[in-house]
């Protein structure tokens, strides 16, 4: 930074951003016609008139031309107040909503239709028809169905609680009331029953039932305000205009007939285009003219307005998208593993009637008489020659091929979706009480909606954050000044009275600031001091601009103490509003926002002046002004902005002095992350401010271009300014948030901020989270159309490239890499994004953000933010995490595979549509790191394991039938066949996937490069499935032929060796599992020894009833030694190849896991130095 | 293996709404973790040599010895190969319910086509293709012309013989058929006590198989010249098999089997095998146990290798 001037630093695109030498800015911006702006003024008179905050209905211009017709066919008409009319040509939607997924018709077919999707239920369901053939009965008929019956039960009655509990509050929602203007008259009237083209009246503080454009409102000039919380999740007010034109109308004395012309219903919250016919004119309404349902009225009376669309074509329920049910991406795998074992399944079978196939037609001529077989049934005299139950050679085998199948059923492991369901139940239970992830200050534990993607969280690869809300606590707060060069930033709150804060006497009553503020005392009493000395005369101007120079409405609040009362300042940008709230702890405190004036109260007394002229902020000038005529008839302007805008208006001749020492305080103040704002004034003369409003008037009122006649007025007369001072707001970052993101990317994960924020505060963000250093090279791409977009994203790709080749890396998008190239961070904003998703650049934009390791969208609206989700999520095979805390973030979490909502501040509707909630964003590295982790690696381990645990004893029943002439003889009884699965192993594996931990939390919190285990599937993956499934034949050999050549001409019976079999396996297979136990409590203990345990009860038990064929077998078999040595040899010969490949594998190619677990258990060889060693080889890139 | 309890590093804020935060719930459980050192291994591996190859020895030399005097008792087996006992027609063909109770004669639904007898469709006991194949062979041992007493009692479970087979149940209508597949029955003796037929509805797992016959109580001198006078009724051509006879004594490990043993001293030998390698590849080409330059993001600066 030493090299550069600060005044190079004005010309860099973020206004309040540290800037090291190493930095370079590259900006890509065109400029195509229009800009955008966001606010600007309408109408202005001298005092008399009241001013009209500019009307958003001018923001057509830029977002589409409102002049141009809307086509007849594409166009919705409605009739204003003529509900019938309206209907006539089109039925359009009613204002009933139905989010429930079934009726109770539709119920048991829809249900099992869904939950049929899943292919092994299919499969099961087959399996149990199969089994109910009496040629094919191998199992008994209810056993058959139970398990499959059981699940589906289950999950049947949750699916219905589920869908009651929303078609209950979609009940509720359909009977709210509203007044609805009927035969002139407002009755009430149920929501449900609304009509387009009904006229509504809406009250302080309801909500808005339908979206609809307003035709007058309680206050004159036509303004209502709005809160969006369930809509954006914006807290503040957002500020609505009716028409001039309608604006005197009541509807219930004179009849207000017209036409509105609107567009089709879409699912663009900021955007509506309309025309309206009335009274012969024609009027245009724009986004700023119509109030969405879900909103809810505030500051306003009341408003009349026209429903234009009513129920689920409305904007807010096209934006509630429902819920795509989510499928863990291990488990969609998994069903691929699925379709090999069925593969095998059929190529076991295969063989089986093969080779049976071949025994028949062998013996075709000895069938008849063979003792074991007896074709020939000689009972019936009658019938002589009779076969019995032989059905020719192809049937049977037919049938050898089905039974075959009903008999290796298990190979297709049903119970491990069942396992899996308990297993992320216990998984989602200890998540739920950790607490690492229990937010104090709002009271709320970590919530677990989406039971089935716990193991997705160990796979993330790319993390799309929302800001405000997310990463911000979304309380701005003023933290310090330069004024006149003086810089005050000691604030303290010391004494009794600072405590207190600011107050006002009001007719005995107290009024205070609903926030309060720390403060400077030195600056404190400057501002008490009022003009006496030249030095609290800036500061008195300063704070003077604070409390006018903006839009914010202040709201008297009651109190529970009835002589108090708040001031709540609502507006919509955070910054003026903590701006204003530093102006009012320093004796500053606006009162009264009306149209034409403002009232402040200045060190107690009360002070009026009058608004001539407002020039709102718009994002070309990035400033706003504000004229003031003072009480002693004095007119001056106030500006305040950005500094990059402010330093070009500056009268630079007026004191270099100042000018400079508040650049370096701006500098100091950005590059601690504060939000800096600079503060100009100017007095105006007679003819100056004569010359400025004609020409403020004639720009108001013209027709054509109006936005940017009004800029040009603004820009000619904030010019030569004297610079008063500087503020610095910190958007308080959440608690852990830099530290957060740093584990995140050490762990590869990359984090993309998706925000509905200006460019600048995003930036700002970026930096104070530490998303952006001051190392990366930043590509701005604004854009204002398509062709625009395409150059920019052609320039930046060719950057970018040019950038990442320079540092020499080859692989820039897998894992880390990022950290060692120049790091790029993408800076995109929202209109860009609109020409650039759904198109063919999408594509180049992806190539793009994959060179980059920070991606930072600003001002998009929610379902660009799901654009920018599905971008990346249709592209890679990677896993996307989205994590936000409003309503504008619905759409995204509902897109990512994974969905976090953030119990915060804004509503609850991110959290209702997320998979995870929590209280903050820090708790996100212990949710991926440590839990992620941990259930990717259980849940991983469990499928490999189910799949050999049901595969071996599926191949010890399949090598048994070679040696039965391939007739599908069981010599393990049919009851522990079915019991296998359900007690002799699952719970093992169950308490091992619930609680089986690889590495403890402190590692893996402190080396989080630990979490790419999960991003490079290294727990669950092809190749350790097939080395899983050879290790099966191998074990189920074992197994199966040494009894089989130990006892081959003895005396042992079929229930015995099937006893010894059994044994063995489970015995083998449960040792298997604790093999690869990794922490050994003592729940772990109990499950694998007393399943083993439990399984010899069951035998005995078995073995135990006369009525069974295998009556007291065990008992006789035990007694022999040659039963415990096969025992002995099975399970030491099995295990052996899967200890010695284990041994080799963990000595020559160990992976970070294996290493950090021996680390942790010989904590000396990672000492604490090395730790640190490490962590700086991440931080810093080699340089070169 | 040490247990490691490891230190609860989680803050103590204590949850709000009940519960608590114990180990359990933080998953801080003490817990024992086992990881696979160089010395674990090679005593896994030579424990196992050193158990697995006596016992190899000793049950090879169990059932190879060559006994010069066969003590009593001596057990008497018949063996049939490649009759397959286990065939799935043949296991089904068989009512438990009939054997144990003589009120379920009836129950012969399972034992088609040997269910019922002929003309008069009366319940054959006990039905079924199990108990119509009977065996039926009789040997007669004798040494230097002196008749050796065969002992057919108790060669049966006595858990058999105690609940599977009912002391009331008398055999009924048996072989009474055009077709006769073994043994005839003693009508006046109750299933409970007719052992050839519980020995051989014992089926056999395995389709080479031997079925106890007799006992004979007295011990045979070595190099001595037993007569079997063999009475050869049972047809094996039906089904291709052969048919042996066996004189053993029991020894521990049951019957004269070299395949365990054998396993038993490979298993034993290739641990040993393993042990020694692993020596030898720990001292060749050692790896320090969490040594950090092994991680991957310490390997390769540039990422992971994938």
């Amino acid at each position: 930074m030493d090299s550069k001037s600060p005044l190079e630093n004005l010309h860099s695109i973020e206004p309040a951003i540290s800037s090291s030498s190493r930095r370079s800015n590259f900006s890509i911006q065109s400029k195509a016609s229009g800009g955008n702006s966001i606010r600007e003024v309408n109408f202005s008179d001298l005092g008399s008139k009241p001013v009209r905050y500019g009307s958003r209905g001018a923001d057509s211009e830029t977002y589409s031309m409102s002049q141009k017709e809307i086509n007849d066919e594409d166009a919705r008409l409605v009739y204003i107040n003529d509900s019938e009319k309206t209907n006539e040509r089109f039925e359009f939607a009613g204002n009933s909503i139905r989010t429930g997924k079934y009726s109770i018709l539709t119920f048991l077919p829809r249900n099992l239709f869904e939950q049929f999707h899943r292919v092994a239920y299919v499969y099961f369901l087959v399996i149990a028809i199969l089994n109910q053939l009496p040629q094919l009965a191998v199992f008994g008929r209810g056993a058959s169905i139970m398990p499959l019956a059981f699940v589906l039960l289950i999950t049947a009655v949750k699916d219905a609680y589920e869908d009651y509990r929303r078609h209950r509050s979609d009940k509720i929602e359909n009977n709210r009331l509203a007044s609805v203007l009927v035969n002139d008259q407002f009755q009430q009237k149920k929501w449900k029953n609304i009509q387009v083209g009904e006229v509504i009246k809406i009250h302080a503080n309801e909500t808005i039932p339908c979206d609809m454009a307003l035709l007058s409102t309680s206050d004159p000039t036509g303004v209502a305000y709005v809160q969006t919380i369930n809509l954006d999740g914006e807290s503040n007010l957002k500020t609505r205009y009716a028409k001039q034109e309608t604006l005197l109308k009541i509807p219930e004395k004179e009849k207000v007939t017209g036409l509105i012309k609107c567009e089709k219903p879409n699912r663009n919250i900021y955007g509506f285009q309309a025309n309206m016919e009335i009274d012969g004119k024609r009027l245009s309404l724009g986004p700023s003219n119509i109030i969405l349902r879900g909103c809810e009225l505030k500051n306003t009376a009341w408003v009349v307005g026209v429903a234009v669309y009513a129920g689920r074509e409305t904007k807010a329920m096209l934006n509630s998208s429902g819920a795509p049910s989510k499928r863990s991406r291990l488990e969609s795998q998994m069903n691929l593993e699925i379709i090999f074992l069925s593969l095998f399944l059929i190529a076991l079978c295969t063989v089986v009637s093969v080779c049976a196939a071949v025994w028949l037609r062998h013996h075709r001529d000895e069938l008849d008489y063979l003792p074991f077989y007896r074709r020939k049934d000689f009972s019936d005299p009658d019938e002589d020659e009779k076969d019995y139950n032989y059905y020719g050679w192809g049937m049977e085998i037919f049938f050898t091929f089905l039974m075959a199948v009903i008999v290796f059923q298990i190979m297709i492991p049903i119970s491990l979706y069942i396992s899996m369901e308990l297993v992320r139940v216990g998984q989602a239970y200890f998540m739920i009480r950790d607490t690492e992830m229990y937010d104090e200050s709002s009271n709320s534990r970590f919530q677990c909606r989406a039971l089935n993607i716990n193991e997705d969280l160990g796979q993330i690869k790319y993390v799309f954050s929302d800001k405000t809300g997310t990463l911000t606590e979304n309380k701005m707060e003023f933290q310090c000044a330069s004024i006149w060069g003086v810089d005050y930033s000691g604030g303290k709150v010391t004494s009794q009275e600072q405590h207190d804060g600011y107050f006002v006497q009001e007719d005995g009553k107290v009024l205070r600031p609903k926030m309060k503020v720390k403060t400077d005392p030195e600056l404190l009493q400057f501002a008490r001091r009022g003009k006496e000395t030249k030095e609290s005369s800036h500061v008195h101007d300063f704070f003077l601009a604070l409390a006018a120079c903006n839009t914010i409405v202040p709201l008297i609040v009651e109190t529970s103490d009835p002589t108090v009362k708040l001031i709540d300042y609502q507006g919509e940008s955070p910054d003026e509003q903590a701006l204003v709230y530093a102006a009012a702890a320093y004796g500053f405190m606006l009162i009264e926002r009306t149209s034409g004036h403002i009232v402040i109260d200045i060190q107690g007394e009360r002070q009026r002046f009058n608004v001539l002229g407002m020039h709102e902020f718009d994002s070309d000038r990035k400033r706003m002004s504000v004229i003031l005529g003072f009480p002693d008839k004095s007119v001056k302007i106030f500006v305040k902005g950005a500094d990059t805008s402010m330093f070009s208006v500056i009268d630079r001749s007026y004191n270099m002095n100042v000018l400079r020492t508040t650049e370096a305080h701006l500098y100091s103040y950005s590059s601690l992350g504060l939000r800096t704002l600079v503060v100009g004034m100017r007095e105006l003369s007679t003819s100056e401010f004569e010359e400025w409003h004609s020409a403020f008037e004639a720009a108001s009122t013209a027709l054509m271009g109006r936005a940017a006649l009004l800029r040009k007025v603004a820009s000619n007369i904030e010019n030569n300014l004297y610079v008063l001072g500087a503020s610095a707001i910190e958007d308080k970052l959440q608690r852990g948030v830099p530290e957060a993101i740093e584990s995140l990317r050490t762990a590869g994960i990359k984090v993309w901020v998706l925000t509905g924020d200006k460019q600048e505060t995003a930036i700002s963000i970026g930096y104070s989270s530490k998303l952006l250093t001051s190392k990366m090279t930043q590509i701005i791409i604004n854009s204002n159309s398509k062709d625009s977009c395409r150059k920019s994203l052609e320039d930046a790709i060719i950057m970018s490239k040019k950038l990442t080749t320079i540092s020499g890396a080859t692989n820039s998008t897998g894992g880390t890499s990022g950290v060692d190239l120049t790091p790029v961070a993408l800076i995109i904003d929202g209109t860009s994004l609109v020409y650039i998703l759904d198109s063919e650049l999408e594509e180049m934009l992806f190539q793009l953000a994959c060179n980059c390791s920070v991606v930072l969208c600003c001002r998009v609206a929610p379902l660009q933010k799901a654009g920018i989700v599905a971008l990346v999520k249709n592209r890679t095979s990677d896993m996307t995490l989205a994590i936000g805390d409003g309503a504008n973030d619905v759409s995204m979490i509902q897109m990512a595979d994974v969905g976090v909502g953030i119990s915060g501040q804004e509503g609850r509707q991110a959290v209702m549509a997320s998979d995870f909630a929590m209280g903050q964003f820090r708790f996100l590295v212990p949710l991926l790191l440590v839990h992620g982790h941990w259930n990717y690696q259980r849940m991983g381990y469990m499928i490999l394991y189910n799949f050999y645990r049901n595969a071996v004893f599926v191949l010890v029943l399949f090598w048994y039938v070679l040696f039965t002439c391939f007739t599908l003889t069981t010599a393990i009884n049919e009851w522990s066949s079915v019991l296998y699965s359900v007690i002799y192993t699952s719970v093992p594996t169950i308490v091992v996937g619930i609680l089986d931990k690889d590495l403890s939390r402190r590692m893996l919190l402190n080396y989080p490069q630990l979490y790419g285990a999960g991003q490079r599937q290294e727990c669950y993956n092809r190749r350790l499935f097939w080395i899983t499934m050879i290790d099966t034949l191998w074990q189920s050999a074992v197994v199966f032929f040494i009894p089989l050549l130990a006892y081959w001409g003895s005396t042992i019976d079929a229930p015995s060796i099937g006893d010894l079999w059994t044994l063995a396996v489970v015995i083998l297979v449960n040792l298997h599992l604790a093999m690869d136990v990794i922490r050994w409590n003592w729940i772990t203990h109990a499950a694998i020894w007393g399943s083993i345990i439990a399984t010899c009860i069951c035998i005995i038990v078995i073995d135990a009833l006369p009525s069974l064929v295998g009556y007291w077998a065990i008992f006789e078999i035990a007694k022999t030694g040659l039963f415990w040595l096969c025992l002995l040899a099975i399970i030491v010969a099995a295990l052996i190849p899967r200890f010695v490949v284990k041994v080799l594998y963990q000595l020559y190619t160990p992976c970070d896991v294996q290493i950090a677990r021996e680390a942790e258990k010989f904590p000396s060889q990672m000492t604490s130095g090395a730790v640190e060693l490490e962590m700086n080889a991440i931080l810093d890139p080699p340089r070169r | 293996m040490e247990i490691n309890t490891n230190g609860a590093t989680t803050s103590s804020a204590a949850v709000g709404g009940g519960g608590g935060d114990s180990r359990f719930t933080q998953q801080e459980l003490p817990a024992c973790k086992p990881i696979v050192t160089p010395g674990l291994v090679i005593t896994t591996f030579t424990i196992i040599g050193i158990i697995f190859i006596p016992m190899g020895l000793v049950s090879l030399s169990a059932s190879e010895h060559v006994p010069k005097l066969m003590k009593s008792p001596v057990f008497i087996y018949y063996q049939l190969d490649s009759f397959y006992q286990n065939h799935r027609r043949y296991v089904k063909s068989r009512s438990d319910k009939q054997l144990r109770n003589k009120a379920a004669e009836n129950e012969t639904t399972t034992c088609d086509p040997e269910g019922r007898s002929q003309p008069d469709r009366a319940p054959i006991v006990p039905c079924g293709l199990i108990a119509w194949t009977l065996f039926n062979d009789t040997y007669g041992f004798s040494v230097r012309q002196k008749k050796i007493q065969v002992n057919k009692r108790n060669i049966a479970w006595d858990s058999d013989k105690g609940h599977k087979f009912g002391s009331n149940v008398f055999p009924k209508n048996f072989q009474t058929g055009g077709l006769i597949g073994g043994a005839q029955l003693d009508s006046s003796i109750p299933l409970s006590e007719q052992e050839d037929l519980i020995v051989w509805m014992r089926t056999a797992a395995l389709p080479n198989f031997r079925k106890l016959y007799g006992r004979i109580e007295e011990d045979l001198q070595p190099n001595e010249e037993i007569t079997v006078v063999i009475q050869n009724n049972y047809n094996t051509y039906s089904f291709g098999g052969r048919k042996e006879l066996v004189l053993s004594t029991t020894s521990w490990i049951g019957g004269k089997n070299d395949f365990l043993g054998i396993a038993y001293i490979t298993v034993g030998g290739l641990c040993l095998f393993f042990a020694v390698s692993f020596i030898l590849l720990y001292v060749i080409k050692p790896r320090p146990l969490g040594d950090p330059s092994y991680l991957s993001w310490n390997k390769s600066p540039s990422g992971h290798p994938n």
